[in-house]
């Protein structure tokens, strides 16, 4: 993970396009500037980027089950909860499961564990739309830094 | 007035946070109730969910973008409701 840039998983385990889940793997780094702040001499993982690391599984996941030909932006988070602190060092399992596609959206139930232990869950809602000029390359170049391309398409 | 109409009532209700008793088989879902394209996407989900069918949003925002379809076609709430009522026929043949 680099939390300063909002570059949330290191790799994706699996990706079963039958069943449409993803589990992905990442590492919480030592330092971040992150940690600074939050908070000073006490260093824990903000909520919102546990949230976005799970954002982030699912649209790899939206991305590798359409076969990256529309890019998800998420519009929504719904029961989401933070079940534990998570500190520097930690290896999170990101696991998200595609519940619906809709037309033009979809829906996502996604989890954080470490060590078998939950850390957080939410169900996440994603606005289909077709890649922005010069997003496709980008996301593609992102997918096969954590290793989805290679497996998916 | 239909099962189907008292369900998409409830459930716009529920999701746009508008009162029941505004929302009338005449009503337009944008243009009287005020639903935009967010809260449009969670009604549409929760219709889909509900009556085990998928709309297809895109299909009926590109005809309306296009000038091939009014908006009323699809956003007035009867006409909403007759859509789903043939999608779930459809799916049920």
């Amino acid at each position: 993970m680099r939390l300063e840039y909002f570059e949330m998983i290191d790799r994706v385990t699996t990706l079963d396009r039958e069943t449409k889940r993803i589990e992905v793997s990442s590492v919480v780094p030592q330092e971040s500037p992150v940690f600074e702040g939050h908070f000073p001499g006490h260093p824990l993982v903000p909520g919102v980027l546990l949230t976005e690391t799970m954002a982030q599984a699912s649209g790899y996941l939206v991305l590798g089950v359409m076969g990256f030909t529309h890019m998800p932006f998420l519009m929504g988070v719904d029961k989401a909860r933070f079940r534990t602190f998570v500190g520097p060092g930690t290896v999170l399992n990101v696991t998200a499961q595609l519940e619906h596609e809709g037309s033009g959206y979809a829906v996502t139930k996604a989890r954080i564990t470490a060590e078998g232990k939950p850390i957080c869950d939410a169900e996440l809602r994603f606005r289909i739309m077709p890649f922005p000029e010069g997003m496709d390359g980008l996301m593609r170049a992102q997918a096969r830094r954590i290793g989805l391309l290679e497996e998916t398409v | 007035m239909s099962s189907t109409f008292e369900t998409v009532a409830g459930i716009i209700s529920e999701t746009a946070d508008i009162p029941r008793e505004q929302i009338t088989p005449e009503s337009h879902a944008i243009e009287d109730l005020g639903i935009d394209s967010l809260a449009f996407l969670d009604i549409a989900f929760a219709i889909d969910k509900a009556f085990g069918i998928k709309l297809p949003l895109e299909q009926w925002t590109q005809e309306v973008n296009e000038g091939k379809a009014p908006a009323e076609e699809y956003f007035v709430l009867k006409n909403l409701v007759a859509r789903i009522d043939a999608l779930v026929a459809a799916k049920q043949a």
